[in-house]
């Protein structure tokens, strides 16, 4: 039997980028994540591999520019307003379809915020936070073994499909400690080729390579996002991933990841308790997201509560999901429930809203300010 | 007895450059690559092209290239050298990418004494842009922004910054030169500090630089000649040519090597 072991979030994140063959990490400290750069520095420095502490978050994303265009295993990770400022670097990174792994173990905002877990971030983070057309794989860990398994999976999914892949935690998963299995060390010699990358051209002869996001020309410039968002849609394709817990019994499902999603499966666990039957569904990856599940529980006329440490960011995904199933909102309503500025929800105050939903108490989400904003209500004529 | 046979440089491809008349871009791409052909590194070379005019700089080096963010061209270079310990990585970056949007990066760069070489082209001016003031830009020099001249009084427009000494304090930095292309004397010293920097950082002895002072007519509004008379009168007293600080672990005999080399030009 494999050995367990006792582990913080970030700590097992840190671990599985080495295992999965990180040799590149650059970081800077930021409050709920410093103990990544700090793990990687005693790992890294003793088996010479590269860790530079940066001067900056902008001056880290732009190493891991430099690492992964020579072909390394690149890593850097943050906390929310750190993050905000890696998306020039990001862009470029997509641009110039290199692969990395950039970890948020996000908390609370706008600005400064605090440093307490939130969830603030998912539009950034599935929406491509940085300027231009692009979108990048996002994984959401719920627990201390995905932090180590999702991380792992990261460096895979960032070669297969050359582009960053974006671990999006919190606060409370990085700061947590769990018992955790850890996944086989990387075969080194089995990682994918790079013939793009930069280094050793005399060794072979090829053409030179050039890593560039720069092109003039309208035509080629639209050519290049064209194709990309082909590989996107291949990606969505076949990356999704979601888990579903007794949604076939429910009528109303529970929606939301990370953090979110264990204090909703707390709340599935009260209300069945007064049998009081709630699905729960949680989408692993944000980016792609899993829209044809959504749509196909919305099929069976499911209501849905996402639950969620923001205003409501992935409670619009959901109802995307459920506008593509051509099932009326009014058939598939989707309600929402958040706690932010670093308060994470309990298991009765979402308890509570579940039975309001179910009481046909509450009132479905729009999306925007629709229902918060009367001029607005009344500039729609409703 | 050496032959020395004029040619085109094997790390220079052969087009025709985007470059204005009179811009000192193509000399100096020219000296670059031919320390590389010297040293036979063409297949090892990792050159990185910044925003700017020098964009275009990985259309003209037949080497690898990595265009990185603006200003961020020292940062995406120490992920390269880390990665590519035994290649020359060469950092080409003019003066608003260095001296404003990227000064973090240079400074940090520096002070860990990394291993790249960042050939640093000071025209005193935004050339890509449109002529807009530089860090570089002269108390006095005209510019899109500074429209009456660069004034540091009331306009609150500050002075030029003399990038190799202010990086001569960091401890991490081995070798900080300024050369200039405004004639054949100054070209052949500036491609000897090339090859000084070029081969410390293949020693592995710390951060080199290598500041070019470089005609831009366009932004300049001059004629060539005018331009190149400009640098002379103007920008050299300014920032003054030689080698700022040396303290390479071999620099006697590097420099006599580079002598014999270039011919003994002092």
């Amino acid at each position: 039997m494999p050995e367990k072991v006792l582990m913080k979030g970030n700590e097992a994140i840190a671990e599985g980028a080495l295992l999965a063959g990180c040799s590149a990490y650059f970081g800077y400290p930021i409050t709920p994540q410093s103990e990544i750069p700090a793990y990687m520095a005693k790992h890294m420095i003793p088996r010479h591999l590269t860790f530079v502490q940066a001067e900056s978050e902008v001056a880290a994303i732009n190493m891991v520019y430099g690492a992964a265009a020579a072909g390394a295993r690149a890593m850097t990770s943050s906390s929310s307003p750190g993050v905000s400022l890696k998306q020039e670097g990001i862009s470029y990174l997509c641009g110039a379809d290199l692969p990395c792994v950039i970890v948020n173990v996000a908390r609370s905002g706008p600005g400064l915020g605090g440093i307490s877990p939130a969830q603030g971030d998912y539009f950034q983070s599935t929406r491509g936070g940085g300027h231009g057309d692009y979108y990048h794989i996002v994984l959401a860990p719920k627990d201390v073994q995905e932090c180590a398994d999702l991380t792992f999976e990261a460096f895979d999914l960032a070669d297969k499909w050359r582009m960053p892949v974006m671990i999006l935690a919190d606060g409370l998963i990085g700061q947590m400690m769990e018992g955790v299995v850890l996944p086989a060390a990387r075969d080194l010699a089995s990682l994918p080729k790079k013939p793009w990358a930069v280094g050793h051209q005399g060794k072979t002869g090829r053409p030179f390579n050039h890593v560039s996001s720069i092109n003039l020309v309208p035509d080629e410039l639209e050519k290049s996002v064209n194709d990309r968002f082909e590989r996107y849609k291949a990606i969505a394709e076949s990356e999704v991933r979601s888990v579903s817990t007794n949604c076939d019994k429910a009528d109303l499902i529970l929606v939301g990841y990370g953090t979110s999603s264990r204090v909703a499966g707390g709340a599935m666990a009260l209300a069945k308790a007064e049998g009081i039957e709630l699905g729960l569904f949680r989408p692993k990856t944000l980016w792609p997201f899993p829209y044809a599940e959504i749509a196909e529980l919305a099929a069976k006329g499911k209501k849905f509560l996402c639950v969620e440490m923001s205003m409501g960011q992935m409670v619009e995904d959901v109802i995307l999901g459920v506008g593509s199933s051509g099932v009326s909102s009014d058939k598939a309503p989707v309600y929402f429930f958040g706690r932010l500025g670093g308060n994470i929800p309990n298991e009765d105050e979402v308890f509570a809203a579940a039975k309001d939903v179910l009481a046909g108490r509450a009132k479905p989400h729009r999306i925007g300010l629709v229902d918060r904003v009367p001029g607005l209500r009344r500039g729609l004529g409703r | 007895m050496e032959t020395a046979t004029y040619k085109h440089p094997a790390s220079l491809v052969p087009l025709q450059t985007k470059y204005c008349p009179g811009c000192g871009h193509g000399v100096i791409h020219r000296l670059i690559t031919e320390v590389i052909d010297e040293l036979g590194l063409q297949g090892s070379s990792v050159v990185l092209n910044p925003v700017g005019c020098s964009i275009w700089a990985d259309l003209y080096f037949g080497t690898d290239s990595v265009q990185p963010a603006h200003g961020r061209t020292p940062a995406a270079a120490t992920g390269i050298k880390r990665v590519l310990p035994d290649h020359l990585v060469v950092c080409y970056q003019g003066d608003g990418d260095l001296a404003a949007i990227g000064t973090a990066e240079i400074i940090h760069a520096a002070n860990r004494g990394e291993k790249f070489t960042t050939i640093f082209v000071n025209n005193a001016i935004y050339g890509m842009t449109g002529g807009q003031m530089a860090p570089t830009t002269l108390v006095g020099q005209k510019a899109t922004t500074a429209p009456l001249g660069r004034d540091p009084g009331d306009p609150g427009m500050g002075y030029p910054i003399r990038v190799c000494e202010m990086l001569a304090t960091l401890e991490g930095t081995r070798y900080l030169a300024r050369g200039s292309v405004d004639n054949a004397v100054n070209v052949r010293k500036t491609k000897q500090y090339i090859k000084k920097a070029f081969e410390a950082q293949m020693r592995g002895e710390g951060f080199t630089l290598v500041e070019i002072l470089s005609p831009c007519p366009t932004n300049w509004s001059m004629k060539p000649v005018e331009s190149v008379d400009w640098l002379v009168e103007s920008m050299i007293p300014v920032f003054p040519l030689g080698e700022i600080k040396n303290i390479l672990q071999t620099g006697g005999a590097a420099a006599a090597a580079a002598g014999a080399v270039a011919g003994g030009a002092k």
